[in-house]
């Protein structure tokens, strides 16, 4: 059964326990100082951005097609059973195509470093194996963040939506966008003064497809292109080859 | 001839200079990492080292293919006379294309990852691989010279007997890449401007590294025949303008109904930041080249058509860089430019290019003219009609 994390604007208070909670998981400094930055960083994988009196979360969505999977060529990055997409850094090679990739700008990189690593919500993989919730779900003492069967979440955010229609954007982000993701986000206001990419932007389709309509010409492609070439190679030299035929013969000819 | 002296020893310096320059942004980046050299960050990913190092890099290169193309496989036996230098060309642009990417990578020492951990969806994976099998392909047409000038017969027998071979996989490894050169940005259609996102991108990068192969070509012979004072081959060179010509008019017909198809069309005379860099691009790749060169007197006079050949070429390379940087300026919000020591190593990685190809045409045999060659090769007993044909 696949996870997810629902996240409910409505319901969070912004104390940024879920930020800290991430930080300590992914064993990532934290202090008042990374508190108060409002970006995404290599070593901020997850921040509650405040506007006004709303709130709203930031992390990976955990897409369930994953662009930054498909994108990357050694296969780094993949998405687990449980719903988690993960991240391998010793097949990294760093070129960052994974982070153009990701339409939420999700993954980070370690520009400093000298072996740098891509850095990313990763869904605590090890507590979700083991049945744990994520490690900021279960620190959110309004369960604002929630952890649960990802079906089930769908259709808890729906019921949310049609109990108080008057608190929510009527919209779940992350049922549809990029063709669905683990990650479902509620808010009162609309989710791009977060920053989060407009619905009609994103799209429902999953991003995977737009290179894998063009990658699955290939198969037939190679071989066909390679006969024409081959083919054409073919005339042109049997040609050539009887023109000089012809004109020795010619000159023999012409000898006798 | 003082003139030529001092003049020579003006490229030195400078040379010498880029490569000072270059040395030491080459120290920061291997000491002090990728965010202390570039002015990449998280919003920026990649640069001016995928957009120029890459993207163009092989764009430029695309010469060699499309020579080698037109000679072995539809026999277009006359423009043997540059298959040497182009293949040359071709064969660096690769090489510089990988120094390139030791730079841009984050772990360029696992770069052999590549080979292993593969992912057959990964576009990037497809243009890794094409590039790296092409490069030694690249490598096996170029290693002609280098034995001929050891007289190595044997070895040179066995590459000929192998080139049309060769020259097919080439072009195929060719279309394969540079088309999926394109492939690459189809994956973010929500970041890029609708002016540089197309479905058609893939098509469009494959037939701009037509054009600008042969406006390379045009470009190098013009050049080289200036520097190294032999003679140019100008009806060669102006049938590849003839060719250039025909492939911009595709390209731009081909461009227009993108723009028609997708309804894009009004915004692009309507100024914006987009467009004003649309607006040069479209100049320098399509009106200025396509003026040009509809004019037979252009065709025929070296001077001319270099200059047209020149435009096309900083056109597409507009183009690319477009299509990396300016097409998602807006959706990232803030504009990016690259860092002096960003610049300074892809100076450096040009002038590496200017330098070996120096040293090639100084002690390889790649300027041969064919009668030369013809002379040369019976006389070390290469031998066999078809064959003699096949390697100049
Ligand atoms: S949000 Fe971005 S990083 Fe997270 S799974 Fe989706 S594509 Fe990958
Ligand atoms: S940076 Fe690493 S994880 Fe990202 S696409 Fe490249 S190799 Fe894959």
């Amino acid at each position: 059964m696949s996870k997810g994390i629902l996240y409910d604007a409505t319901l969070c208070i912004g104390c940024k326990q879920c930020e800290s909670a991430c930080a300590q998981q992914n064993e990532l400094p934290y202090d008042e100082k990374v508190a108060a930055e409002s970006v995404q960083t290599d070593h901020k994988f997850t921040t509650v951005l405040t506007k006004d009196d709303k709130f709203m979360r930031r992390l990976c969505q955990h897409c369930e097609h994953p662009a930054c999977a498909s994108a990357c060529p050694v296969g780094a990055f993949h998405k687990t059973a449980d719903g988690p997409v993960v991240y391998d850094v010793w097949k990294c090679i760093g070129c960052r195509y994974c982070m153009m990739a990701c339409a939420f700008s999700q993954p980070k990189y370690e520009w400093g470093k000298l072996n740098p690593r891509v850095r990313k919500c990763i869904m605590c993989p090890d507590r979700v194996s083991a049945g744990k919730a994520t490690a900021c779900a279960e620190a959110c003492p309004t369960g604002a963040t929630k952890f649960g069967d990802h079906d089930a979440l769908i259709a808890e955010a729906k019921d949310r939506i049609k109990q108080n229609p008057a608190n929510y954007v009527d919209h779940i982000y992350g049922l549809n966008e990029v063709g669905g993701t683990s990650v479902l986000l509620l808010s009162a206001i609309p989710f791009e003064q977060f920053g989060l990419p407009k619905i009609d932007r994103v799209g429902d389709v999953a991003l995977p497809e737009y290179t894998g309509r063009v990658m699955n010409l290939m198969p037939d492609f190679i071989p066909l292109w390679g006969l024409v070439l081959g083919g054409v190679y073919w005339v042109t030299n049997r040609r050539k080859e009887v023109e000089e035929v012809e004109a020795e013969e010619k000159a023999m000819r012409g000898g006798k | 001839m003082t003139i030529m002296n001092v003049k020579v020893t003006f490229w030195r310096v400078l040379f010498v200079v880029i490569m000072i320059v270059g040395l030491y942004s080459t120290y920061v980046r291997y000491l002090h990492g990728l965010g202390a050299v570039s002015n990449m960050n998280d919003q920026f990913p990649w640069g001016l080292w995928i957009g120029f190092d890459c993207l163009c890099g092989i764009m430029l290169a695309a010469g060699g293919f499309c020579i080698t193309g037109a000679v072995y496989i539809f026999h277009v036996e006359r423009l043997h006379c540059i298959v040497r230098p182009t293949i040359l060309t071709a064969f660096l642009g690769y090489l510089l294309f990988i120094v390139g990417l030791l730079f841009d990578l984050g772990r360029p020492w696992f770069i052999w990852h590549q080979m292993i951990y593969i992912n057959l969806h990964s576009v990037m994976f497809e243009v890794g691989t094409c590039v790296m099998v092409y490069t030694t392909v690249l490598l096996l047409e170029f290693v002609p010279n280098v034995l001929e000038r050891f007289n190595l017969v044997g070895p040179i027998r066995w590459v000929k007997k192998i080139y049309p071979v060769l020259v097919c996989l080439g072009i195929l490894l060719s279309t394969l890449h540079q088309s999926s050169l394109g492939s690459l940005f189809l994956i973010f259609p929500e970041k890029m401007h609708a002016f540089w996102y197309t479905p058609a991108l893939p098509f469009f990068f494959f037939l701009s590294a037509i054009a600008c192969g042969l406006a390379m070509t045009i470009f190098e012979s013009t050049l080289s025949s200036r520097v190294f004072g032999r003679g140019l081959e100008r009806s060669v060179i102006t049938e590849l303008g003839g060719a250039l010509y025909v492939v911009l008019w595709v390209i731009a017909l081909l461009r227009v109904q993108d723009y028609m198809h997708r309804k894009v069309y009004m915004d692009i005379f309507k100024p914006s930041y987009e467009s004003y860099f649309l607006w040069a691009e479209l100049t320098l790749a399509f009106v200025i080249p396509l003026f040009m060169l509809s004019f037979k007197k252009v065709r025929t006079n070296s001077n001319l058509l270099y200059i047209a050949s020149l435009s096309t070429l900083l056109g597409f390379v507009t183009n690319r860089l477009n299509v990396a940087m300016t097409s998602m300026e807006t959706w990232v919000g803030h504009h990016y430019l690259p860092s002096f020591t960003e610049v300074s190593i892809t100076l450096m990685i040009c002038a590496m290019g200017f330098f070996l190809f120096n040293m090639a045409v100084r002690f390889l045999p790649i300027f041969e003219d064919e009668h030369a060659a013809a002379h040369v090769e019976p006389a070390i007993q290469i031998g066999e009609v078809p064959q003699h044909s096949l390697v100049n």
